[in-house]
């Protein structure tokens, strides 16, 4: 089951590339980097996988003994925990230099912002 | 063997989500196609035994993310309303 | 030709990284780290049944410090960019069945937001999750009674206030030779009740009060430069 989730990760990662390569509003750029966000965290969460495994929360008598071969991995889902919150951190930075640039030029195309080219 | 079935149907709504999000002319139907992949993916989270990770992203990223790009989104059209739309922009014809 | 081009460019990163998803079987037995956190000694000298927040506090801990860091640079540069309109508004008021509703909804929501992380060792949750969801309810607030005065030094202040105690819960740790951020500093108690897990709950709860306040500053700022509807 994990092959599935891996792939469609992989293809989230491309589909944001792909926008932010492509598009020339300010706004979609935003978008995908946002969908590349969620695409790495996809694949990340997939890795740590065990076949046959549960969630690593010891709340039940049977898990307390032998516990290392019956729940997945903890360490990559404390890992994406944190990526996720600085991942909105930085969505909402990207959308205050946004706003402030359509307060100069009154316009949200990427190309009408060429003042630092020679 | 259900598990399959329903992450494969999953992937696929996830990816059909991300291409309205890229390539839809109105940005509010862009902005909850984006809200609406990581409610998708907080459901994926949930068949790969993370259910901390599901909490965070279906607060996080289907919540306060979408609610931040409606504000902005606001603000523009506030901004830019004797203008152009500023939905039109990608549809340059000669630049 | 543009996209030829960035077709070119994906399809060659495609390319690179290929072998690398080739060789992907799927794992038929835990890692070697987590198998060190899962041992039956381990989990008794930290305590606490939810290994996820076992490892987000005490043995990853200076990732988690690293995070506060970041959201507050985050909150700190878009308090310096967007600056307040200078003339005061009265927006629109709304309608009777959502603000009576929202009356009745507002508390229930920061009470779910603070048990979640309270009970951050026992069941799944925490402190970015309580955060979340308190900062969820914060937005309802905002958005039911627009012209309400938001009194900005008092989550100011939290913010400032539990980001200077995480840290000194921190640094105790240290001073008294145990190691930095090791949450022996409070009894450890039985296993799966409330008052367990030494200071477990207590580091918890200061930083879900720290990322609820801080995500309420970013949403404020936004809205303090909202135009008239």
């Amino acid at each position: 089951m994990e092959y599935i989730t891996i792939t469609t990760g992989f293809l989230i990662i491309l589909a944001g590339l792909w926008a932010i390569m492509t598009r020339k509003n300010i706004i979609r750029i935003i978008i995908g980097f946002s969908l590349f966000d969620t695409g790495i965290h996809v694949v990340m969460v997939s890795m740590a996988y065990v076949k046959g495994g549960v969630a690593p929360i010891l709340d039940k008598k049977e898990l307390l003994t032998d516990t290392a071969n019956k729940i997945v991995d903890p360490v990559p889902q404390a890992l994406v925990l944190t990526a996720i919150v600085i991942g909105l951190g930085v969505t909402a930075l990207m959308l205050a230099y946004a706003m402030r640039l359509h307060q100069e030029k009154k316009s949200l195309d990427i190309e009408s912002f060429k003042d630092l080219k020679w | 063997m259900e598990f399959k079935i329903i992450t494969t149907l999953l992937g696929i709504l996830m990816l059909a989500m991300s291409l309205i999000a890229i390539y839809h002319k109105k940005m509010i139907v862009a902005v909850i196609a984006t809200g609406a992949v990581g409610l998708f993916a907080s459901i994926m989270y949930l068949f790969l035994a993370a259910p901390d990770v599901a909490m965070t992203e279906a607060a996080i990223g289907s919540g306060l993310s979408t609610i931040i790009f409606f504000y902005v989104l606001n603000r523009i059209r506030q901004n830019d309303k004797e203008g152009r739309e500023s939905d039109e922009i990608d549809e340059i014809p000669n630049k | 030709m543009k996209k030829l081009l960035v077709l070119f460019i994906l399809a060659a990163l495609v390319g690179v990284l290929y072998p690398l998803y080739e060789s992907f079987d799927g794992n038929t037995e835990l890692s070697e780290v987590a198998r060190f956190y899962a041992k039956s000694e381990n989990v008794q000298k930290v305590n606490s049944q939810n290994l996820v927040t076992a490892v987000v506090v005490t043995y990853r801990g200076l990732d988690t410090l690293g995070e506060v860091t970041i959201l507050f640079l985050t909150a700190a540069i878009i308090a310096f960019f967007l600056k307040k309109e200078s003339e005061k508004r009265t927006l629109r008021k709304n309608s009777e069945i959502f603000k009576t509703a929202s009356k009745l909804l507002i508390p229930i929501i920061t009470m779910l937001g603070i048990y979640i992380f309270i009970n951050g060792h026992l069941t799944p949750g925490g402190g970015f999750q309580g955060g979340a969801v308190i900062a969820s309810a914060v937005i309802l607030m905002f958005l039911a009674f627009p012209n309400m005065e938001f009194s900005h030094k008092f989550f100011e202040s939290l913010e400032s206030v539990s980001g200077l105690v995480y840290v000194g819960l921190a640094a105790f740790g240290a001073i008294l030779g145990l190691g930095f951020l090791d949450n022996a500093i409070l009894p450890l108690g039985k296993f799966g009740q409330l008052f367990s897990a030494g200071a477990i709950p207590v580091i918890y709860s200061f930083v879900g009060l720290k990322v609820g306040a801080e995500l309420s500053n970013i949403l404020n700022k936004f809205k303090s430069v909202q135009a008239d509807n």
